[in-house]
């Protein structure tokens, strides 16, 4: 469903463009899970906001149940945004301004998706039951992470990207939050593309891959 | 360690530079405001001091003609034999090559010398004053103008003196007008005891009670304070943009200020380093301020002093001077003004912790801390103007009342569209609206400062304008009920008015004599008028108080009307009774509206008036007219030269004139004040800028362009201006209430009837929205263009 083909990106530098991402390609199944691993500043994230359509590319490809999103204009990349792609990143996914149920319900409510009792359950296994009235600065980096997970798939996306979803936690916590957003996700059916650093985490996903100065390295 | 510590605070303002701006900008206009308006003020108490020693004797009880003409120089002889102490008067205009002059001649042998301006009596002492051609005592200015004016005699410049006046020597004076009587003699002193009286001595001449000086000043007074009230607003209002700007930059100044403690520089130096920062500041900016409120006193002050000799007869000079003095106030009030906006900021620097944890959400948690108290702090203050409004009186409480007024309401602000807000958030269903009113909610703290200031802007403007078109309105119908009359003639002496009425007989409709008197009323100087029982006064009469049978009691002589300055001065309303010369308890028939007129006033049938007062002069007349009135008035002049022919119109077109100049002061204060509300509300908004992209970003990437975030962030400061100005809309009435009903009553004792000008508001919310739309269009718009990198930066680790 997700295929990325000869993708380049570079940055802005003092002299002149860096490139980032050299020619990127790779693919994904519905239903399927992998992992991308690489050093930092290797371009793991940039490549995660192009493939979620947060940012532009300068060339290749990005196919999205044989869409290509590349050549989307901005609002046409928010709809995408909104209604196919769900994107959890490392930290401060929350509205400040919206409490906890408010903030699980938000991008559902926005996609036209929503189902109260998807939500209820996702808002109890993800152990928020109690706290549904608080604010995202009442509630604990874990936590907060957890309201990011239920709030993606609240919404039912067909292609859930993650970048260091758990960065931020530490180890226990941080496996306990993933295999939790692996169970649902294959609740769901979607296809889960996660960006992260450990080998262990990257182990749990059905495939690995790693990117290098700008490519995928087989 | 002073100059290192020094650049480290000081690059933040290199950093920073729009914020310096705003500080700047935010003191100048504020200090601009304020010193314009005072220098207007001063100006024109300048102007009046200078008058009233034109005005030469103004003080003094004066001795005139009963048929207004001149007095000779044997009346004067005669008087002075028997013992009155008066000294002669003449008063003119010699038309020279360079313009009018107006002469007045003076006796100094009789004169008291401190009724002239200051330096009169040494010059006027030397021998040339009253020798050979004379001296004409003159200002540097008329003296320049003078300088090639043939056929005076020399002039003599006095730094004191009034322009387009000379002082001279009365026989000079004689002269030079070509005249041998007097005008008037003043009563240098009270007559010698077994002096006779004035109608033995002169019976043609009547004594006239002083001018008194204070009405003027009172009357101007009141006006006056208005300008100081609007004048301190606006820089209350400027004070809120400094307070914003002094308020980030130290905020965002925290981690330098925490290195610099730490790095160990002493708390004292540091705060001693903020403080000259802060005064230099305050010192450069108020200056510029005063500059540039030099500027708007010169570009108002024409219109002022139009207003001022319109409404109150009182003389301003068009002209500015630069006084030192208001550099000094100006400045002073610059620093004060900071001082005030940036001691808690200062406080809390103090205070600040050495080593304490990060705090994102601490500044909003204690905005809702300082929300709560501001919400206390302004329950007291309304509580305080509610009271003085039920039972304060004088002018002081006045304005206190209306001062706890504004500075409760603004501070009730955030709390009412706090309120408001979780309201519409509960009343929303879509996502995107909840979160609108949300986030709309979550901004209040940041931008409290800027709404509060638009709200004392708005509803100044809704108080001043409601309060001068209530004026204008309640004016004009009262102009036309008490100008009624189509003419108005005054006729040079009593022989001429015998022929003008037997002249106009046949002419008009009716002739309707206007006699009076002057008489103490109720214990202070005032008029006593003859009325005709004619339907021009009983149908017309704007009666705001009346008792049974106003119009037939009247006429007979049975009661009488009295002003409502005299009735609310004395507390007399219909029935009560009061003392006129002869007549110890004549009964009150009815209360009318006297608009612009300082003196108490009562008015008597014809019939009765001339039985009182028999000796009073029969001289004017107003005119009723069907047919070409023009025309007549023509004739009439043509016939009679001597005779003083004014045409209704003419009264009212300058009556209304002086009213467009005073609408002209205060719509430009009324723009000047809206414009800085709208400078903070956009100095707020780009200051809030960065600080809101971590809000925003999560919500663009869920699926919302940058360009409808834009629009949202527009949509944001259109809603909370009209949310502002709706809460803006009773305190602007309620203003106006105190104005008309409160302050009025106290500085000139009358009361206007409220009026409410809808249009005037939608007009005042067109301008509102219109500010916010302007102040949010430049933020709107950067960030519908912010490069989707800023944004995604917001979730990178390394925030
Ligand atoms: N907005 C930007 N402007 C300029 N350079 C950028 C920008 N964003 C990223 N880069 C550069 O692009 C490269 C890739 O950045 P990216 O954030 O994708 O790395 P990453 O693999 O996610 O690293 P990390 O594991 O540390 O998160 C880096 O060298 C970074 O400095
Ligand atoms: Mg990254």
């Amino acid at each position: 469903m997700l295929k990325v083909e000869k993708l380049k990106k570079s940055f802005a530098g003092a002299d002149g463009p860096v490139p980032v991402l050299r020619g990127v390609d790779l693919s994904l199944e519905a239903g399927h899970t992998l992992a991308l691993t690489g050093d930092s500043g290797s371009g793991k994230s940039t490549l995660l906001h192009l493939i979620g359509g947060l940012d532009t590319a300068d060339s290749g490809h990005i196919l999205l149940d044989g869409t290509d999103i590349t050549t989307m204009d901005d609002r046409a990349r928010a709809k995408l945004r909104r209604n196919s792609i769900g994107v959890i990143f490392q930290q401060f996914n929350l509205i400040p301004s919206l409490d906890l149920a408010a903030n699980i319900a938000f991008q559902a409510r926005l996609a036209g998706t929503y189902d109260a009792d998807w939500t209820d359950e996702l808002t109890r296994r993800l152990g928020l039951a109690d706290h549904r009235t608080k604010y995202p600065e009442q509630l604990s980096g874990g936590q907060q992470q957890r309201v990011a997970i239920g709030r993606t798939l609240a919404a039912r996306p067909r292609l859930v990207l993650a970048d260091e979803p758990t960065g931020n936690l530490d180890e226990t916590s941080g496996a306990e939050v993933l295999s939790l957003m692996l169970d649902l996700v294959g609740d769901t059916g979607a296809a889960l593309l996660v960006v992260t650093h450990s080998r262990d985490l990257a182990s749990k996903m059905e495939r690995q891959l790693h990117l290098r100065q700008g490519v995928i390295e087989r | 360690m002073i100059r290192a510590g020094l650049h480290a605070l000081l690059s933040h303002w290199w950093r920073h530079p729009f914020q310096l701006v705003t500080l700047m900008l935010g003191l100048a206009t504020a200090t601009a405001l304020w010193s314009g308006v005072q220098a207007i003020n001063a100006e024109a108490r300048a102007s009046y001091d200078r008058a009233a020693r034109t005005l030469a004797g103004s003080e003094r009880d004066i001795l005139v003609a009963r048929d207004g003409g001149d007095i000779t120089l044997d009346t004067f002889v005669a008087l002075r034999r028997a013992g009155w102490q008066v000294s002669p008067l003449i008063e003119g205009r010699v038309d020279t090559d360079a313009g009018p002059l107006n002469v007045i001649g003076i006796d100094l042998f009789t004169l008291p010398m401190d009724d002239l301006p200051e330096g009169i009596g040494t010059f006027g002492g030397s021998p040339d004053f009253v020798a050979g051609d004379g001296q004409l005592l003159v200002s540097p200015a008329t003296q320049r103008r003078l300088a090639d004016a043939a056929g005076l005699p020399p002039r003599v410049s006095l730094a004191d003196m009034p322009d387009a006046v000379a002082y001279t020597d009365i026989g000079v004076a004689q002269r030079l007008l070509q005249r041998e009587t007097f005008d008037r003699l003043v009563i240098a002193a009270p007559p010698a005891l077994n002096a006779p009286p004035l109608s033995q001595v002169a019976p043609t001449l009547a004594r006239r009670a002083a001018r008194s000086g204070n009405d003027i000043a009172r009357l101007t007074d009141s006006f006056h304070l208005n300008l100081t009230a609007f004048g301190l607003l606006s820089f209350a209002v400027g004070l809120f943009i400094v307070r914003g700007a002094i308020g980030l930059a130290f905020e965002q100044r925290r981690g330098v200020f925490r290195t610099l403690r730490a790095l160990g520089l002493p708390a004292r130096l540091l705060l001693g380093l903020l403080v000259a920062e802060l005064l230099v500041l305050a010192l450069v900016a108020g200056a510029l301020g005063v500059a540039l409120g030099y500027v708007i006193a010169t570009l108002l002050l024409p219109d002022v002093a139009a207003t001022l000799r319109g409404l109150y007869g009182a003389e301003v000079d068009g002209a500015l001077s630069l006084r030192p003095i208001w550099w000094a106030t100006g400045l002073a009030i610059a620093v004060l003004g900071t001082a005030v906006a940036a001691a808690g900021s200062l406080w809390k620097v103090a205070h600040l912790p050495l080593f304490a944890p990060a705090q994102p959400r601490a500044w909003a948690r204690a905005s809702d801390r300082a929300m709560r108290l501001q919400a206390m702090a302004s329950a007291g203050l309304l509580a305080v103007a509610a009271l003085l409004g039920w039972v304060g009186g004088g002018l002081v409480a006045g304005f206190v009342l209306l001062g706890a007024l504004l500075v409760g309401a603004a501070l009730a602000l955030p709390m009412f569209l706090s309120v408001t807000l979780a309201a519409f958030a509960r009343l929303s269903k879509g996502p995107l609206a909840q979160w609108f009113w949300a986030d709309t909610r979550q901004q209040l703290p940041g931008l409290s400062l800027a709404l509060m200031a638009l709200l004392l802007a708005l509803a100044a403007n809704i108080g001043v304008g409601t309060m001068v078109n209530s004026f204008r309105a309640t004016f004009t119908g009262w102009l036309d009920q008490r100008l009624a009359s189509e003419l108005y003639v005054t006729a040079p002496s009593e022989a001429d008015a015998a022929d003008l009425r037997a002249w106009l007989d046949p002419r008009v409709d009716a002739i309707l004599p206007i006699r009076s008197v002057d008489a103490t009323l109720g214990g202070a100087p005032g008029e006593i008028f003859g009325i005709a029982d004619h339907p021009t006064y009983t149908d017309n009469w704007p009666l705001i108080e009346a008792g049974p049978d106003v119009r037939d009691r009247v006429a007979s002589g049975e009661a009488v009307l009295i002003n409502e300055q005299l009735a609310r001065r004395e507390t007399l309303w219909p029935g009560d009774t009061i003392a006129l010369p002869g007549w110890t308890e004549a009964t009150i028939a009815g209360v009318y509206s006297d608009y612009g007129n300082p003196t108490g006033q009562a008015m008597v049938g014809l019939s009765r008036f001339d039985a009182l007062f028999p000796e009073a002069p029969d001289l004017r007349y107003g005119l009723r007219v069907s047919g070409d009135t023009d025309a007549l008035a023509r004739d009439l002049q043509a016939a009679f030269p001597g005779a003083q022919v004014t045409d209704q119109a003419a009264i009212k077109r300058l009556s209304l004139d002086v009213f467009e100049r005073t609408f002209t002061v205060t719509a430009a204060l009324n723009v000047l004040t809206l414009s800085v509300a709208a400078l903070a509300i956009l100095t707020s908004l780009l200051t809030l800028a960065t600080m809101r992209q971590p809000q925003l970003a999560p919500v663009w990437a869920l699926g919302l362009t940058r360009a409808r975030l834009g629009q949202l962030e527009l949509l944001r400061a259109l809603l909370l201006a009209a949310l502002t100005f709706v809460a803006a809309l009773p305190v602007g009435l309620a203003l106006a209430w105190v104005l008309l009903a409160v302050i009025n009553v106290e500085a000139f004792g009358w009361r206007l009837p409220m009026q409410l000008f809808p249009r005037d508001w939608l007009w005042l919310a067109a301008l509102s929205l219109l500010a916010a739309g302007f102040a949010a269009l430049l933020p709107a718009i950067r960030l519908s263009r912010l490069p989707p990198n800023e944004l995604l930066k917001v979730f990178a680790h390394e925030r």
